[in-house]
C-alpha cells in the first residue's frame, strides 16, 4: 500500500493536466472561430476596409446606409449561418458516429443531404410543394420534409428489433443512391432554367442566408445541445460498446432513438437552407476527436466548434479564391473533405476512429 | 458481508429458455466464486439475469448490498473509443449518469483501482493502443472502480498470460476479502478455479447442477458430465490441487 501515497496523486494530476489542455484547446477553437467570422464579414465583392466593417458591426448608426445593408443584411447572416450550420452538421455527424458506432456515419453519408436535394428539386423542377402552406418557402420546406422523411425512415428501421447498426448504415447508403437516381431523373426532364437552379442548389451555398434562417438553426441548436449535454456520460458510455453500456445501466436502445431523432432535426434544417454541404459532418467530429478525445464533455462542444470553424473558414476561402466572386461552398467542402475521407478509410489499425 | 442467493431463476430469449430453475444456497462474499460450465451453458445469460438486464422467473436475493452495488463485466467491451484508460475508468465510475464535475474522491477512486491492479503506467494511454491483455485488465478496473458489493465477471482472465492470470485473480481475491463483496467469475480454466475460488457453481444446459465448495463440485464424474472429459485431481509440488485431463470420454457427445 506504500505505492498508493506516492503514485496515486500523479495519475490524478496528469488527468487534471489533460483536462486543462482540453479546455485551452476549446478556447483556442473558439478564438479561431471568432477570428474567422470577422474575416468572413470583412470579405466580399464590395471592398470595404476591415475597420469600417467592424465599426458598422459595433456601431451601425455611424455607417452609411449601403454599407449597413451589405454588412448587416448580407455578410453577417452568411457568416453567422456558416457558424450555426457548421456546428449543427458537425454535431449531427458526431452523435451519428457515436450512436451508430461507425466513423463514416454523417448526414451526408446516410442520405439526408441527398434526400433534401431531391425534395428541393421537386419544387424547382415540377413545382410540387410537399407542404403547400407557404409557396415562397417551397424549396427549403420540401428539402426539409424529404430529409426528415429519410431520417425518420432510418429512425423507424432502427426501432425494429434485431436491426443492427450495420443494417442502418447500409440502408443509409442505399438511400443516397436512391435519392441521387431520383434527382438525376428529375434533372433529365427539367427545363434549362430549372436545371441550373437545381445544380446550383445541390452545390450548397450560403448566399441565400437571412436572419430568420440563422434564427431557426440557432434555436434547433439551443434545443438539442442541452439534451445531449444531459446525456453526456451515457453517450460516451455507448462508445465502450453496447454490452458494457447496458451493464452500466444505460438504456442503449432508447438513447439511440432519442439521439437519432435530435440528429435528424440538426441535420435536416441546415441542409434545407444551404443545400448539399458535404463532409462537415464527418470532418468536424474527427478533428474534435483527434484534438479532444471522445469524452462528450469535451467532444460535444469540440465537434460544434470544429464544424463551425471549418465551414466559416471555407466560407472565407470561397470568397478569397476568386476575388469578386463567391464560389458555392459545397464544392470547397467536398474538395477538402474527400481527401480527408479517403485518409480516414485508409489509416486503420490501432487507432481510435 | 454480502450474500447472493438465486431462487428458481429463469431467463429466455424469445421462446427459447436459456436458464431454468437456477437455484443456489446463499453465496457469501469475501472470497471468489467460480461459475463453470461448457460453452453455451448459459453463463452469460445467468449473469445478465442477475444483473437485471434480462427478466425472467424466480428471484435474485441480495443481502448486505443493493442492486445498484452490482457490477457486471461483459465478455467483450469496446476499446476503440478515443478515450484514455483514465477517462474510461472515470466513465465507468459515472455509470452513464451524473454531473459534469468530478470530485477529488472520484479521482482518488480511479487512482486507487489503477494501483490495485498494477496498471498506473497505462493511465494516459489511449484505449485502442492497448494489447488484448491490457484491455482485459482495464476492463476489470472499470468494473471495480465504484467499489461494488456484487461483481459478476465474464471470463476476466481469458486474454492474460500465465503470470498475469494469477496476479489478477489474486487482486480480485484481495478485493473480495477487503470489501466482503460477492464475486462470481465465469472461468474456463478449472485449475485456476481450484486454486483461487472457494465456491463453485456448475451450470449445464441452463440448469445449475451443483453449488458448493470447489473441490466438492469439481469431481471427475461432474467434469465428465459437463465437458465429456475424463480427469483426475492431483496436487502440485506446492500442494495445490490440479486437474489432470486424461482425454475425452469415449462415448460420443453432441456439441449442440
Amino acid at each position: 500500500m506504500a505505492s498508493l501515497s506516492t503514485e496515486a496523486p500523479t495519475t490524478a494530476m496528469a488527468y487534471r493536466g489533460l483536462v486543462v489542455r482540453r479546455v485551452l484547446l476549446l478556447g483556442l477553437l473558439a478564438g479561431l472561430l471568432v477570428l474567422s467570422v470577422a474575416v468572413d464579414v470583412s470579405l466580399g465583392p464590395a471592398r470595404y476596409e476591415v475597420l469600417d466593417v467592424l465599426r458598422t458591426i459595433f456601431a451601425p448608426g455611424s455607417a452609411d446606409v449601403q454599407m449597413r445593408v451589405v454588412v448587416w443584411d448580407i455578410r453577417m447572416p452568411m457568416a453567422v449561418l456558416a457558424v450555426t450550420v457548421g456546428a449543427s452538421l458537425s454535431l449531427a455527424g458526431a452523435q451519428m458516429q457515436t450512436i451508430l458506432a461507425n466513423p463514416l456515419a454523417s448526414p451526408f453519408t446516410l442520405g439526408l443531404s441527398a434526400a433534401a436535394s431531391f425534395g428541393a428539386a421537386l419544387a424547382m423542377v415540377l413545382g410540387v410543394a410537399l407542404f403547400p402552406a407557404v409557396i415562397g418557402l417551397m424549396v427549403p420546406i420540401n428539402a426539409f420534409l424529404m430529409a426528415m422523411a429519410a431520417a425518420l425512415l432510418i429512425f423507424g428501421l432502427s426501432t425494429l428489433r434485431g436491426v443492427t447498426v450495420e443494417t442502418i448504415i447500409l440502408l443509409g447508403i442505399a438511400l443516397v443512391f436512391t435519392f441521387n437516381a431520383a434527382l438525376a431523373l428529375l434533372q433529365y426532364f427539367a427545363s434549362e432554367q430549372a436545371l441550373s437552379a437545381v445544380v446550383f442548389w445541390t452545390m450548397g451555398s450560403l448566399t441565400k442566408a437571412t436572419w430568420p434562417k440563422v434564427g431557426v438553426t440557432a434555436v434547433i441548436l439551443l434545443i438539442c445541445v442541452p439534451l445531449f449535454a444531459r446525456r453526456a456520460w451515457a453517450l460516451t458510455a455507448i462508445r465502450l460498446g453496447e454490452a458494457r453500456a447496458a451493464a452500466m445501466g444505460v438504456p442503449v436502445r432508447r438513447l439511440r432513438l432519442e439521439a437519432l431523432f435530435l440528429v435528424s432535426l440538426l441535420a435536416a434544417v441546415p441542409v434545407s437552407f444551404v443545400g448539399t454541404i458535404g463532409f462537415i459532418g464527418i470532418v468536424g467530429p474527427h478533428v474534435a476527436r483527434l484534438l479532444l478525445g471522445e469524452d462528450q464533455r469535451f467532444f460535444l462542444p469540440g465537434a460544434m466548434l470544429a464544424g463551425a470553424l471549418i465551414l466559416s473558414a471555407t466560407s472565407v476561402l470561397s470568397k478569397a479564391l476568386l476575388p469578386g466572386a463567391v464560389l458555392p461552398i459545397g464544392i470547397i467542402t467536398a474538395l477538402v473533405g474527400v481527401p480527408f475521407f479517403a485518409a480516414l478509410i485508409l489509416t486503420k489499425g490501432r487507432k481510435a476512429w | 458481508m454480502v450474500t447472493l442467493e438465486l431462487d428458481q431463476v429463469g431467463a429466455r430469449y424469445g421462446r427459447r429458455a436459456i436458464l431454468q430453475d437456477a437455484s443456489t444456497p446463499p453465496i457469501s462474499g469475501g472470497a471468489l466464486t467460480a461459475l463453470v460450465g461448457p460453452n453455451a451453458a448459459g453463463k452469460s445469460t445467468l449473469f445478465r439475469r442477475v444483473a437485471g438486464q434480462l427478466r425472467g422467473a424466480g428471484s435474485v436475493r441480495l443481502t448486505g448490498a443493493e442492486q445498484s452495488d452490482l457490477r457486471y463485466m461483459p465478455q467483450d467491451t469496446g476499446m476503440n473509443a478515443a478515450l484514455t484508460v483514465y477517462e474510461s475508468i472515470i466513465l465507468a465510475l459515472k455509470q452513464g449518469g451524473g454531473g459534469w464535475r468530478l470530485s477529488a474522491s472520484e479521482l482518488a477512486a480511479v487512482d486507487h483501482v489503477l494501483v490495485r491492479l498494477g496498471v498506473t503506467a497505462l493511465a494516459d494511454r489511449q484505449l485502442p493502443e492497448l494489447s488484448g491483455g491490457q484491455r482485459q485488465v482495464v476492463s476489470i478496473a472499470q468494473t471495480l472502480v465504484g467499489r461494488p458489493g456484487v461483481v459478476l465477471m465474464d471470463e476476466p482472465t481469458s486474454a492474460l498470460d500465465l503470470y498475469r492470470q494469477y496476479e489478477v485473480l489474486e487482486a480480485l481475491r484481495s478485493y473480495a476479502e477487503e470489501t466482503g463483496a460477492v464475486m462470481v467469475l465465469a472461468l474456463h480454466d478449472l485449475n485456476q478455479v481450484m486454486r483461487c475460488c472457494t465456491t463453485t457453481i456448475a451450470l449445464f444446459e441452463g440448469r445449475i447442477l451443483a453449488t458448493g465448495p470447489t473441490l466438492d463440485v469439481l469431481r471427475p464424474d461432474l467434469i465428465r458430465r459437463l465437458y465429456g472429459i475424463d480427469s483426475r485431481v492431483e496436487h502440485c509440488s506446492r500442494g495445490c490441487p490440479m486437474m489432470i485431463v486424461d482425454g475425452p470420454t469415449s462415448r460420443v457427445r453432441s456439441v449442440a
